[in-house]
């Protein structure tokens, strides 16, 4: 390739990849990794997955990872190099059927195996919605115990990713947080996908694990290479503050991260929670941080009516009733379908959220 | 190698390519299908999926009902043995349990039915003309093996031993139900005896089965998955699913079709029109057989080749046994309302599968007679009603149970919600059944 040629194409991905990042809604600030957990290598949000699953396969021999693509590594490039490594009896292609990958995934929990199954895009995870609610969810309680999928893990991309529109911008957390049995995780970051994955994995129900795609290669930290999990059912305060609680969780943290800075601006301190996970969730940690400010904004991407919000406000205003100083803000997408080039009038950006801390500061 | 036959050659050597021995170190033949194929080197009549041969002429395929797959028989409506070399030649040991457990599935099924009707129980199934489907079936089959039922297939259970007191324990949701009596009847299950607790939503144990299957298939080879269901649930989408998934995953798995020709009201041919589901089998590339549901015999051969051709050659295997429905589809069912009790006498009295393994029991191996008949039904009655007897006095579960199982521990919501449960109650307990249950 000729010189100039290839200046050119350096050039246009340079533009390319600064266009991406202006478009973006979010800054990704990297997190400090624990110091707790031995040597570390820079990782993406989607190498961090690969890692967890690298480890999984190689301490259980049982583990097997299946879904749509995910031989040749996945069309997100999740499980680059897997099949490789462990052979194509345990990392494999399924048919284009999404009920079929999780009720197979059951199955094969049920027998004992542990089973890492993919669900390309999240949008696409509701024909399995019966395999998943009426099923996995129930498997434990109307068996006694006799029978439980306890060992699958079902992983999906999630979430606004700039130019997903209707079908590949959605994150499903809402169904599922209403599907007892089930856990429900979604990690903001590569140090958070890592432990929380392996978490999902050895955890002994069945896990709905959400990753925002727009992460995959937007986040990228200081990642221990070790094996190490983080906890379920524990909600992150991120920053301390005393006026207000933001509370969200994946993409939306980094949202509310800025958020706080720019609140601080103008003499407003925020205590940003993430929730992490959303079934069962922490209601201890974002009730005491609210018992403690008085006033609290709740954001996600998904619609508002129905949405998580909803949850964690009725919650909240039961628990903190005669602590609050002002209604509880749920800042949200607004009820339509997402749409594609009307994205950035949709989502709940930077300067909703502001806006809304600034109401019930103001209130 | 007599079933690769009706596929030809060319099919032969491909399926030959994607064969393989799959124990837990290779799998060698899922990397060539799953390799990308080398066009340059083809004729031009290779697409990526199979090779395939040009015609001129613009035809359609018909399907042709005038030739249904044909439905494998071992048994006359007598009971006598059509054709000598099917005979599997059984011991006398063997064919009396086949006999004694569909006789005490029936009394069973009698008393429970009307356990039901007196409001002892809710809810109820019968079996009633499906035994020699269970029976034959499950005999065949090792007690390893796993099985994954819809929730007509009693006989299963009973032959693999499941004892009349954990039928009725489960019946009447009582505190020797280890599922804590929260599902409703016959919802039963067994890890002992290797069979998944039953769920209501049909089909869904289909594509789970596939799963077991493979995963069996890598850490414990030689254990087989069987799946029952019905010609309804094989509308369902994971129908379809379990099929594709076991097929192109060679899961080594028999899915058994109790076709009992309804579906609660709607008759089978409501329910499809094609040649049912046996020739969808071939669709998905999948060995496939129909037999005589109510030949023990024939049901018995089937499955037990089923089983080795699944297990040696990693590959699912469908079975559609042809049957009949006799009772309704549950005690909240009338069949009356759509069906004639001409059609009904035919299946009860005519082609009866456990009136015909009796006579073939008794005229042709000799081993039966109508007096002990009397009294296996004397003893049935009489075992079956003192096991509902004991069922019916114990206790039902502490109301505290309910929030139990749902996840492998007490989460932090849960443990809240029992204690507001346990409070509410405690303070209002006129208005809750409490003497019926073990203690809060």
């Amino acid at each position: 390739m000729s010189l100039l040629r290839q200046s050119r194409n350096i050039l246009s991905n340079l533009r390319a990849k600064s266009l991406a990042k202006r478009l973006m809604h979010f800054k990704f600030e990297p997190d400090n990794p624990p110091t707790n957990l031995g040597p570390t290598e820079n990782m993406n949000y989607l190498k961090a997955l690969t890692n967890a699953m690298d480890i999984s396969l190689e301490n259980d021999p049982t583990a097997i990872i299946f879904g749509e693509d995910v031989a040749f590594g996945g069309v997100f490039r999740c499980t680059v190099g897997l099949r490789e490594k462990y052979g194509n009896d345990r990392v494999f292609n399924t048919p284009l059927c999404e009920q079929g990958i999780v009720g197979f995934g059951i199955g094969a929990a049920v027998a004992g195996s542990t089973a890492i199954a993919e669900i390309q895009f999240a949008d696409y995870i509701l024909p399995a919605f019966d395999q998943i609610v009426n099923e996995a969810a129930k498997y434990r309680y109307r068996s006694g115990g006799l029978f439980e999928c306890g060992k699958l893990t079902i992983r999906t991309p999630c979430g606004a990713v700039g130019h997903g529109a209707l079908y590949h911008s959605q994150t499903p957390e809402a169904y599922f947080a209403h599907s007892t049995g089930l856990k429900v995780v979604i990690p903001r970051s590569p140090i958070q996908a890592k432990g929380l994955l392996l978490a999902c994995i050895r955890d002994d129900n069945p896990c709905i694990f959400l990753e925002p795609k727009i992460l995959y290669r937007a986040a990228e930290e200081e990642v221990p290479v070790g094996d190490y999990t983080l906890p379920l059912s524990q909600a992150e305060v991120l920053r301390e503050g005393s006026d207000v609680t933001l509370i969200g969780y994946g993409t939306q943290i980094h949202v509310l991260k800025e958020v706080a800075e720019l609140a601080a601006k103008d003499g407003i301190s925020c205590e940003v929670i993430d929730l992490v996970t959303i079934l069962p969730w922490d209601a201890d940690t974002v009730c005491t941080s609210v018992s403690k400010t008085g006033r609290c904004v709740i954001t996600h991407e998904s619609p508002v009516t129905g949405g998580f919000a909803g949850e964690v406000a009725a919650t909240i205003q039961k628990e903190c009733f005669l602590n609050l100083e002002a209604p509880v803000e749920r800042v949200c997408g607004y009820d339509t379908p997402f749409p594609h080039v009307l994205e950035p009038f949709f989502m709940p950006d930077k300067w909703r959220c502001l806006q809304a801390v600034k109401n019930v500061v103001n209130y | 190698m007599r079933h690769f036959i009706k596929f030809g050659k060319p099919y032969l050597h491909t399926r030959s390519l994607l064969r393989g021995n799959s124990g837990l170190q290779t799998c060698t033949h899922v990397a060539k299908s799953t390799g990308v194929q080398d066009v340059s080197k083809s004729d031009g009549n290779s697409f990526i999926g199979m090779p395939h041969n040009y015609v001129t002429k613009l035809e359609f395929l018909e399907p042709k009902m005038e030739n249904t797959i044909p439905v494998y028989q071992v048994l006359d409506s007598d009971g006598k043995i059509i054709d000598e070399t099917q005979d599997p030649k059984l011991s006398d040991e063997i064919v009396l349990k086949m006999y004694k457990d569909m006789k005490m599935l029936n009394i069973m099924d009698g008393i429970m039915y009307s356990a039901q009707r007196q409001g002892r129980i809710s809810f109820y199934m019968t079996n009633y003309g499906e035994e020699a489907a269970h029976i034959g079936s499950a005999a065949a089959l090792e007690m390893k093996d796993l099985v994954f039922a819809q929730y007509r297939e009693a006989g299963v259970l009973m032959w693999r031993g499941f004892r009349l007191d954990q039928f009725m324990d489960q019946c009447y949701a009582n505190i020797n139900d280890p599922a804590s009596g929260k599902q409703m009847p016959v919802h039963y299950g067994s890890k002992d005896l290797n069979f998944v607790t039953i769920s209501s939503p049909l089909a869904t144990q289909m594509p789970q089965a596939a799963g077991a299957a493979y995963a069996l298939k890598r850490t414990n080879p030689g254990t087989c998955v069987i799946c029952y269901f019905g010609e309804g649930a094989a509308s369902e989408g994971d129908a379809h699913a379990a099929f594709n998934f076991a097929a192109t995953l060679d899961a080594p798995c028999i899915f058994f079709c109790r076709n009992n020709g309804y579906a609660i009201s709607t008759p089978a041919h409501e329910q499809y029109r094609g040649d049912g589901i046996a020739s969808r089998g071939s669709g998905y590339g999948m060995l496939t057989i129909r037999v005589d549901g109510n030949d023990t015999l024939a049901v018995y051969n089937a499955t037990r080749k089923a089983r080795q051709i699944a297990l040696e050659e990693s590959r699912p295997v469908l079975i559609e046994a042809m049957t009949y429905r006799v009772g309704d589809h549950s005690t909240s069912d009338d069949s009356s309302t759509y069906r004639t009790a001409g059609e009904l006498e035919y299946w009860t009295k005519t082609n009866n599968p456990v009136t015909r393994f009796e006579r073939y029991i008794t005229n042709e191996r000799n081993c039966w007679s109508a007096e002990e008949d009397e009294k296996l039904s004397k003893d049935c009655s009489k075992q079956v009603i003192e096991a509902f007897t004991a069922a019916e006095k114990r206790l039902k579960p502490s109301p505290s149970l309910v929030f139990t199982d749902v996840y492998d521990e007490l989460p932090v919501n849960l443990k809240k919600q029992q204690k507001q449960m346990r409070e509410h109650v405690g303070a209002h307990s006129q208005h809750y059944p409490l003497k019926r249950h073990e203690p809060l």
